[in-house]
C-alpha cells in the first residue's frame, strides 16, 4: 500500500515536471503544445548518447540533454510557432503535431526503432523502512520535483523575468505596453519547459529504461491531462494534477486492473472536468455580456 | 404620437405607466431584484413596471448596473434575489433560452450578431421557433420544408423592411456597417417573437441622422408590434425623445423614476452623472439637455447630449459590459 | 443554372466529384492500370473522406474541437466485424451484410457520440478538446482489453481474456483483445464506399441549409445571441455531435471489413489527429477541400513511398510548411496573385 503510493508520487511527480512544461506554454502562448512529449523523449536520447556513447558522468549528461532540449525548444518556438502567433488556435495546433512528428521520425531516422536500454542514472542504493523497499529512483524524481517546483515558484513570483511572464500570461497587449519584450519572454517560456522536458525525459527513462522514438507521446498526453485536470496554466495546478495522476495510475493498476489504468485515469480527469469545468485549481473564466 | 403629451399614471402597485394602459395588466413587473457578485453588490432593490405598450428608458452613469439588469432579465445571471414577473408569469427557475420563449428578446451593447452568416441566416435563427419542422424534414427536403423556408424567408424580408435592410440580406452579417449591424440586432431579436424588446445602446455608434432614424423606428416598433420596450442609452436625446417613463439606476439601485421632465429636474440624476463637488467643476455636459428641442436634432445638441464622456464617469468604474 | 442557388450548385459539384473520382478509379482499376497499393488504398480513401465529412461537421459547422474522433471510428469498425461475422450463417448476401454492418456501426457509434456527447459537450475550447481526447483513448483502451466470441447460444462479452469467454465448443471468437479482429471476411466494395460518402454528403450538406444547421452555425458564431434567439444550445450541439459519431461509425465498419484483421490500436490519437489535419487543411468548415484533403493525403505516402523512411518526415515537414504559408498572410497575397496571372495567361492564350 505505501510502496504503491510512493511509486504513484514517483510516477506522479515525473507527469508533473512535464505538465509544468505543458501548463507554462499554454498559460503564456494560449497554445496545446503537442510536441512538448517529444522535446521529452529527445531529452531521454541526448542522456543516453552521452552516457553510453561517450561515457559521460551523469550530471554532465542531464546538463547536456538540458542544454540541447532548452535550444531546441527556443527553435521550435522561432521557427514554427512564432510566424503563426496571430493564427487560429487550430492552425498552432496542427503545426505542433506536425513539429512533433518531425521530432519523432528525426529520431527515428537516427536511432532506429529498436529499443535502447538506458542506463541507471540513479546509482544508489535502495531505501530500505521496515520491510518495504523504496527504490532510489523513486526517491530522486520526488525530491526532483519538490525542488523544482520551489525554483519554479519563486522564479515566477520574485524574478523580474518571471513577473514578465505571467504579466504576458494575463494580457499580451497590456504588457507590451508597459515595456515588456513578449517574445522574448514567451522564448524563455518554451526554453524552461524544454529544459524542464529534458529533466524529466531522463526520470523516465531511469524509471522505466526502455528508450523509442514514440517513448514521449503517451507520457506527453497523459502530462497534458494531468495538466488540464489541475487547471491549466496554473503551476500549483500542474504539480497537483501530475501527482495524482500518477497516484491513480498506479493504484488503478494494482487494484483494478492493468490493461485498464489508461482508461481509469482518463475517465477521473472526465469526472473532475464535468464537475470543475476549469480543473481543481483554475480560474473561472466568466465571459462578459 | 409625441411622447409630451404621455401621462404617467400611479397604479395601486408602486409602479406608475402610460395613460392609455391603466387598466392593462404589466407586461413586465420587477421586485426586490438584485444580485451580488461575491462580496459585491451589483444590482439591488431594483423595482420596475412596464406597461404592454410602453417605451421605457433606463439610463445611469458607466458601470451603474444598467447592461447588468438586463443580463438578470435574460438569466444571462441567476439573480440573487427578486421576482421578475412576464406578463404576470413568473420567470424564476427559467434559464435564457426558455425566457426568451417566454417572450423576452435582447440586443447587446457589444454587437453580438452571427457574424459568419448572412443577414437573411441572421433573421432566420431569430425565426428559429416559429419555423415548424424537424431535421429528417429538412434534410430529407420534403414539401414542408420548402413551405416553411419560403414562409421564413418572406417573413425575413418583411421584418428587415423595418429598417430597409431587404436590400442587404445576401451580406455576411459581419461584414455590415456598424449602425447596419445594430439594427440587424434589432430585426434579429423581433423576429423571436417578443413581448418585451430590451435595447442595449441601441444608438451606440451611429451618426445624428442615424439616431434621429432609429427614434422614429423605435416607436414605430411599438405601434406595429404592441410591445414593451425598455431600452439603455446614453444619448439623452433619445432617450429623452422616445422614452415615455425613465429610470435612473447609480451604484445598482434606481434613484430616480419619472417622465422624462420629471428625470431632468430631478438634482439626485444630476448629482449622480457628475458626481457630488464635481470632478470637472461642472463642464457644460453636466446640464441635462432640454428634451423640448429633442424632436429636432441637430448635430451640436447631440454632442452636448452625450453624458457617457469619460468625463461624466463617477469614481473612474469602469463601465460593465 | 441561375435558379439555383449557390448552396445548390456547390452541393452538386461536390456530388460531381465524388462520381467522377469513382468513374475514373473503377475503370482505371478495370482496365488494371491501376497499381495494387493504389487499388488497395480505394476503400480507405472513401473511409477518411466520410471521416473528414463527419468531423468537419463537429469542427467547422459546430465550431467544437473534437481529438477523438478515431474512437467513434472504433466503435463502428468493431460493431461491424461482430456483426458482419455474427451475421455470416443468416444472411448469406455478402453486400446486405455489409450494409446491415455499417447500420449497426453507425447506430453503436451514435450510442457511443450520446453517452460522451452529454457530459463532454457543457465544457468549452480546450477543455472540450482534452475530454474528448480522453474519451477517444478510453474506447480504444476498453477495446483493447474487450474479447467478443459467438457459439450456438449467443454473443459472449469479456474483459478479462479469451477463457473466461466460456465458449461452447464450436464456438469461434470474433474480438480477441489487444490482437483485434482477426479472419474478417472482407465485404466492403468501392461501390458502397461511395454510395456511402454520397449519402454523407447529401446529409451534411442538406442539414447545413435547414432549420437545425442554422443554429448550429448560429451556436458556433455566438452562443450567447444564440441562447437569447431562444435556441437550445445543448440539444443541438448533441445534434452536430451524434450525427458526425454516426458518420464515423459506419466509415469505421467500411475500414474495417476491407481487411483480414484489424487492431484497436489503429484507431488512436494518432488517427483522430490525421483526421483533423485532413479537416484543417481543407479548409474548416469546407467540404469540398475536406473531401480533397482526405484524398491526397491518404495517397501521399503512398506516393512517397520511394523515399521510404524519410516519407514520414517529408510528410510532417509539408504539414508544417503548408501551416506557416496558408497562415501568413503575405505568402497567400502572393500565392493569389500568382494564381490570378496565371489564369490570366491560360484565358489569353485561350482566346
Amino acid at each position: 500500500m505505501l510502496s504503491y503510493l510512493i511509486n504513484g508520487i514517483s510516477l506522479g511527480s515525473v507527469y508533473a515536471i512535464i505538465a509544468l512544461g505543458y501548463t507554462m506554454v499554454y498559460g503564456i502562448a494560449k497554445m496545446l503544445n503537442f510536441a512538448h512529449g517529444d522535446v521529452i523523449m529527445i531529452g531521454g536520447y541526448m542522456a543516453f548518447c552521452s552516457t553510453s556513447y561517450l561515457g559521460w558522468p551523469v550530471i554532465p549528461s542531464v546538463l547536456f540533454a538540458m542544454t540541447v532540449c532548452t535550444m531546441l525548444g527556443i527553435l521550435i518556438e522561432r521557427l514554427a510557432y512564432k510566424p503563426l502567433r496571430d493564427a487560429s488556435s487550430l492552425a498552432v495546433l496542427i503545426t505542433a503535431i506536425g513539429v512533433s512528428y518531425f521530432l519523432q521520425n528525426m529520431a527515428l531516422l537516427i536511432w532506429s526503432s529498436n529499443p535502447k536500454a538506458f542506463p541507471n542514472m540513479v546509482n544508489l542504493p535502495n531505501v530500505v523502512i521496515g520491510d518495504i523497499q523504496i527504490s532510489s529512483v523513486a526517491i530522486v524524481t520526488i525530491i526532483a520535483c519538490i525542488v523544482i517546483m520551489i525554483i519554479l515558484t519563486l522564479f515566477t513570483t520574485r524574478t523580474k523575468l518571471g513577473k514578465a511572464m505571467r504579466a504576458v500570461s494575463e494580457d499580451k497587449g497590456a504588457a507590451q505596453l508597459m515595456g515588456i519584450n513578449v517574445n522574448a519572454t514567451i522564448s524563455m517560456t518554451f526554453a524552461i519547459g524544454s529544459g524542464l522536458a529534458a529533466i524529466a525525459g531522463v526520470l523516465l527513462c531511469t524509471a522505466y529504461p526502455t528508450l523509442m522514438p514514440t517513448t514521449g507521446a503517451m507520457p506527453g498526453i497523459k502530462a497534458f491531462t494531468a495538466a488540464v485536470f489541475g487547471g491549466i496554466g496554473s503551476i500549483p495546478g500542474a504539480m497537483l494534477g501530475g501527482i495524482l495522476l500518477g497516484i491513480i495510475e498506479i493504484f488503478g493498476k494494482a487494484y483494478i486492473s492493468t490493461q485498464l489504468s489508461d482508461a481509469i485515469v482518463f475517465a477521473v480527469l472526465i469526472i473532475v472536468l464535468i464537475v470543475k469545468p476549469t480543473g481543481l485549481l483554475g480560474k473561472k473564466m466568466a465571459e462578459k455580456v | 404620437m409625441s411622447n409630451k403629451d404621455i401621462k404617467l399614471v400611479q397604479l395601486p402597485s408602486p409602479n406608475f405607466v402610460p395613460e392609455r394602459d391603466k387598466d392593462k395588466p404589466l407586461m413586465l413587473e420587477v421586485s426586490h431584484l438584485g444580485i451580488d457578485f461575491g462580496g459585491l453588490t451589483a444590482v439591488n432593490e431594483f423595482n420596475i413596471g412596464i406597461s404592454p405598450t410602453e417605451i421605457a428608458g433606463l439610463i445611469g452613469p458607466n458601470g451603474a448596473g444598467k447592461t447588468t439588469v438586463f443580463n438578470l432579465l435574460t438569466k444571462v445571471y441567476e439573480p440573487t434575489r427578486g421576482t421578475i414577473l412576464l406578463d404576470g408569469k413568473d420567470t424564476h427557475g427559467m434559464n435564457t433560452i426558455q425566457v426568451n420563449q417566454a417572450g423576452i428578446a435582447r440586443t447587446f451593447q457589444n454587437i453580438r450578431l452571427f457574424d459568419k452568416l448572412t443577414v437573411e441566416d441572421n433573421v432566420k435563427i431569430g425565426l428559429h421557433n416559429s419555423i415548424k419542422y424537424h431535421m429528417p424534414t429538412g434534410v430529407f427536403r420534403l414539401p414542408k420544408y420548402w413551405k416553411e423556408e419560403k414562409k421564413a424567408h418572406d417573413k425575413a424580408m418583411e421584418l428587415l423592411s423595418i429598417f430597409d435592410m431587404q436590400d442587404m440580406a445576401g451580406y455576411i452579417a459581419g461584414s455590415l456597417p456598424y449602425g447596419a449591424q445594430r439594427r440587424l440586432e434589432i430585426v434579429r431579436a423581433l423576429a423571436t417573437g417578443p413581448k418585451l424588446l430590451l435595447l442595449d445602446e441601441p444608438a451606440a455608434g451611429m451618426n445624428p441622422s442615424e439616431t434621429s432614424e432609429l427614434m422614429e423606428n423605435i416607436e414605430k416598433i411599438r405601434d406595429e408590434f404592441k410591445i414593451a420596450i425598455l431600452l439603455i442609452e446614453h444619448d439623452m436625446n433619445l432617450v429623452m425623445g422616445v422614452c415615455e417613463s425613465i429610470a435612473v439606476l447609480n451604484f445598482g439601485e434606481i434613484i430616480a423614476k419619472g417622465t422624462p421632465n420629471d428625470i431632468q429636474n430631478n438634482p439626485k440624476v444630476i448629482e449622480a452623472y457628475l458626481g457630488s463637488g464635481s470632478i470637472n467643476g461642472g463642464e457644460k455636459e453636466g446640464t441635462l439637455p432640454d428634451s423640448s428641442d429633442a424632436s429636432k436634432p441637430d448635430a451640436e445638441q447631440m454632442s452636448t447630449g452625450h453624458l457617457a464622456s469619460p468625463d461624466a464617469m463617477i469614481g473612474g468604474r469602469k463601465e460593465e459590459s | 443554372m441561375k435558379r439555383f442557388s449557390k448552396q445548390t450548385r456547390s452541393a452538386f459539384i461536390n456530388y460531381g466529384i465524388i462520381i467522377i473520382f469513382f468513374i475514373v478509379f473503377q475503370t482505371l482499376s478495370a482496365t488494371g492500370s491501376l497499381g495494387s497499393s493504389l487499388k488497395g488504398q480505394l476503400i480507405p480513401i472513401c473511409a477518411y473522406i466520410i471521416m473528414a465529412l463527419s468531423l468537419n461537421l463537429v469542427v467547422g459547422i459546430s465550431g467544437e474541437l473534437s481529438l477523438g474522433h478515431a474512437g467513434f471510428m472504433s466503435v463502428g469498425a468493431f460493431t461491424g466485424v461482430v456483426v458482419a461475422n455474427s451475421l455470416s450463417g443468416t444472411v448469406t448476401n455478402g453486400t446486405l451484410r455489409l450494409i446491415l454492418a455499417l447500420i449497426i456501426g453507425a447506430f453503436v457509434a451514435a450510442i457511443a457520440g450520446i453517452v460522451i456527447g452529454i457530459p463532454v459537450l457543457r465544457l468549452r475550447g480546450d477543455y472540450l478538446a482534452i475530454v474528448t481526447l480522453a474519451f477517444g483513448e478510453i474506447i480504444k483502451n476498453v477495446l483493447n482489453c474487450l474479447y467478443v466470441g459467438l457459439d450456438d447460444k449467443g454473443l459472449h462479452f469479456s474483459l478479462k481474456d479469451e477463457p473466461s469467454l466460456h465458449l461452447n465448443p464450436g464456438g469461434r471468437t470474433i474480438l480477441s483483445g489487444p490482437m483485434g479482429a482477426l479472419g474478417i471476411t472482407k465485404l466492403s466494395t468501392f461501390f458502397i464506399g461511395i454510395v456511402l460518402i454520397l449519402l454523407v454528403l447529401f446529409y451534411i450538406q442538406n442539414f447545413v441549409n435547414s432549420r437545425p444547421g442554422r443554429a448550429i452555425a448560429a451556436i458556433r458564431d455566438n452562443r450567447i445571441a444564440a441562447e437569447a434567439c431562444g435556441i437550445p444550445v445543448t440539444k443541438y450541439k448533441l445534434m452536430a455531435f451524434v450525427t458526425s459519431a454516426a458518420m464515423a461509425g459506419s466509415a469505421g465498419a467500411l475500414y474495417a471489413l476491407n481487411y483480414s484483421t484489424v487492431v484497436p490500436k489503429k484507431f488512436d490519437f494518432n488517427t483522430s489527429i490525421l483526421i483533423l489535419v485532413f479537416v484543417v487543411l481543407g479548409g474548416i468548415g469546407n467540404l469540398r477541400g475536406s473531401i480533397i484533403a482526405a484524398a491526397l493525403l491518404t495517397v501521399l505516402p503512398e506516393l512517397l513511398r520511394q523515399f521510404q523512411d524519410y516519407r514520414m518526415l517529408v510528410y510532417a515537414i509539408v504539414l508544417i510548411l503548408v501551416m506557416l504559408i496558408t497562415n501568413n498572410e503575405k505568402a497567400m497575397v502572393f500565392i493569389r496573385s500568382r494564381i490570378k496571372k496565371l489564369y490570366k495567361l491560360t484565358r489569353k492564350e485561350g482566346v
